[in-house]
């Protein structure tokens, strides 16, 4: 009747956490906010380039043509693809803690830094191919529906590349904070809240500030640092370089996860 | 086995177990009892090391439950029916679980046809019943072949023909050696099913021990006769050393003496014996007599009607 895999001797940590990978892997597939999340992303991100190609590109002023960058125009669609996935990465781990499935996973696997870590590689796997495969797919659907020849930006164009492959990395890194938060706060209602909040009030609030503040705070702010990786070549004049920019935004996600992963091992299920 | 050895655990100024010390052994089913809020449900999460204990150990066929690399195939347990994510279809629920410890699809399969439901396996968990949701949870301890099954409150929400499935799956399991651990609050289901009881209330033992030895020892257990000529069998009785409580005109409750004696007293006395019957405690009245002092949250009654069988 027992018809389980090989014999413990044969079970090696390597086995162990290939096994915990499929396992959270297999639990993301089979929850439909999931397919949501991701068919949101993908939408949102070819669905507005192409919008905003249709209808805007031939619409700009001289002005704008020279200072608009062509690549963060055409990931316009970002602003609601970074909620879905940010979303996406909360409920990962707060949608156990609201079903109860928690105490089955950590029965389950009792190694808990192992079930975050294994939920952190899964969702950045898939929220990257999503959003890589998203932004090539904007990208090139603007480029086609372009209006003249304003906006245009060949993939050999300087930051070009990077830019686009940028907007899926931007995304993987909001889907792990939103997984980080969510480790942390455990609630899901709390966490998005959490999520969104930290998204975007930072920037309402720093414009009450005196200027000098804003100015030095403003680029280190999550969105407006990550938000850097996604433009080609028409930066902003007070911000961050695009890496370095990315980085402190994987820095802030990175925070959320530690801050995660020690509170798992120490609180009661 | 389970084996735990000074067990407490303190929630804030809480004392949820205070210093539990108790064996759990293979091949009978174990039940679990105390009032409400005495430990039970706080006692098996520290078995499985959802909760760590602030003092004290608790170990799963020698070890400690966290330690092993596949637990599942060491203790499953169902603590909670419908702790489920409810988009899920059954068998994924199940699949995941199976993937996490190393453990054959089909033997996901396999279980979900043991708890009967095989026709349902693909649809969504949110949409079962209590009932249906129980059989999950079953199902879910049961998917790794474990040596050792924590069972809390299984027959909650099934109807009778799951009430005996689930008895007869216990007696089953344990009679394949493995350790069987099930609290609940049925008293007459846990007399019919367990071999062996732990009482806890108030977070402490209060008894560890077989049913018949609980129920020997009960203070209620008594002879109850009736007799046109009762008084003078009291008289009788009392003198050879019992004791004899007069309820009514014709009826004695009888303690400290035989059917047999009675009966032989009355026949060499000339005595009418109308009726002559031994009552033994029922598990709930001995339950109640023992946990009396230890129940935290009790509804008002002014009149209580024990079950009596």
């Amino acid at each position: 009747m027992d018809t389980t895999a090989p014999l413990d001797t044969a079970y090696s940590p390597l086995t162990a956490l290939a096994n915990v990978l499929r396992s959270e892997y297999c639990k993301l597939r089979t929850v439909r906010s999931t397919s949501w999340a991701l068919l949101t992303a993908v939408v949102a991100n070819v669905g507005v380039a192409a919008l905003l190609a249709i209808f805007v590109t031939g619409r700009l002023t001289p002005h704008q043509k020279a200072t608009i960058d062509s690549v963060r125009l055409t990931m316009g669609g970002l602003h609601i693809s970074q909620v879905a996935i940010g979303v996406l990465g909360v409920l990962i781990i707060s949608g156990e803690y609201s079903t109860g499935t928690i105490r089955a996973t950590l029965a389950a696997v009792p190694r808990r830094r192992v079930v975050l870590a294994a939920k952190t590689a899964v969702l950045a796997a898939v929220s990257l191919a999503t959003g890589i495969a998203s932004s090539f797919g904007a990208y090139f659907i603007f480029q086609a529906l372009r209006s003249g020849a304003s906006m245009s930006a060949a993939l050999s164009d300087p930051g070009v590349l990077r830019a686009v492959t940028g907007a899926g990395l931007y995304l993987a890194v909001i889907g792990l904070f939103g997984l980080g938060l969510g480790a942390v706060i455990r609630a899901p209602a709390g966490a998005i809240a959490a999520l969104l909040g930290i998204m975007f009030i930072p920037p309402l609030l720093s414009d009450l500030l005196p200027h000098s503040w804003q100015t030095t705070i403003s680029p280190y702010l999550p969105l407006n640092a990550g938000g850097q990786i996604y433009i080609a070549s028409h930066f902003d004049s007070n911000s961050l370089t695009p890496w370095t920019g990315l980085g402190v935004f994987c820095l802030y996600a990175a925070a959320a996860l530690g801050t995660g992963i020690i509170l798992i091992t120490r609180r009661d299920a | 086995m389970i084996e735990a050895i000074g067990l407490t655990k303190r929630y804030g100024t809480t004392l949820a177990v205070d210093n539990l010390s108790f064996t759990v052994p293979a091949g009978q089913v174990t039940g679990f009892l105390g009032p409400n809020g005495a430990g039970k449900s706080t006692t098996m999460r520290l078995i499985l090391g959802l909760d760590a204990p602030t003092s004290g150990s608790v170990t799963v066929n020698g070890r400690p439950y966290t330690q092993y690399r596949r637990p599942l195939l060491e203790a499953g347990a169902l603590l909670e029916a419908k702790a489920v994510h409810g988009g899920r279809s059954a068998r994924n629920h199940l699949k995941w679980l199976a993937l996490s410890n190393g453990i054959s699809r089909s033997r996901v399969d396999h279980v979900l046809g043991q708890v009967g439901l095989g026709g349902v396996a693909r649809r969504r968990a949110g949409g079962f019943s209590l009932g249906m949701g129980q059989r999950l949870g079953i199902a879910a301890a049961l998917v790794g072949d474990p040596k050792v099954l924590l069972f809390d409150e299984p027959v909650n929400g099934l109807d009778p023909e799951g009430v005996l499935w689930i008895r007869t799956l216990l007696k089953s399991l344990a009679a394949e050696g493995r350790t069987v651990f099930v609290s609940s609050h049925l008293m007459s289901e846990m007399a019919l099913t367990a071999d062996r009881l732990i009482i806890i209330g108030r977070g402490r033992l209060i008894a560890e021990t077989t049913i018949g030895d609980l129920l020997q020892g009960a203070s209620g257990n008594h002879i109850r006769v009736r007799s046109p000529e009762a008084g003078e069998l009291a008289r009788l009785l009392t003198a050879q050393g019992a004791d004899v409580i007069r309820q009514d005109h014709d009826t004695l409750r009888i303690t400290g003496a035989t059917s047999d004696t009675i009966g032989e007293i009355a026949r060499s006395n000339g005595l009418t014996l109308r009726e002559l019957s031994a009552h033994q405690v029922s598990l709930e009245e001995r339950y109640m007599e023992l946990t009396s002092g230890a129940v935290d949250y009790r509804a008002d009654h002014t009149d209580r009607v024990p079950a009596r069988n």
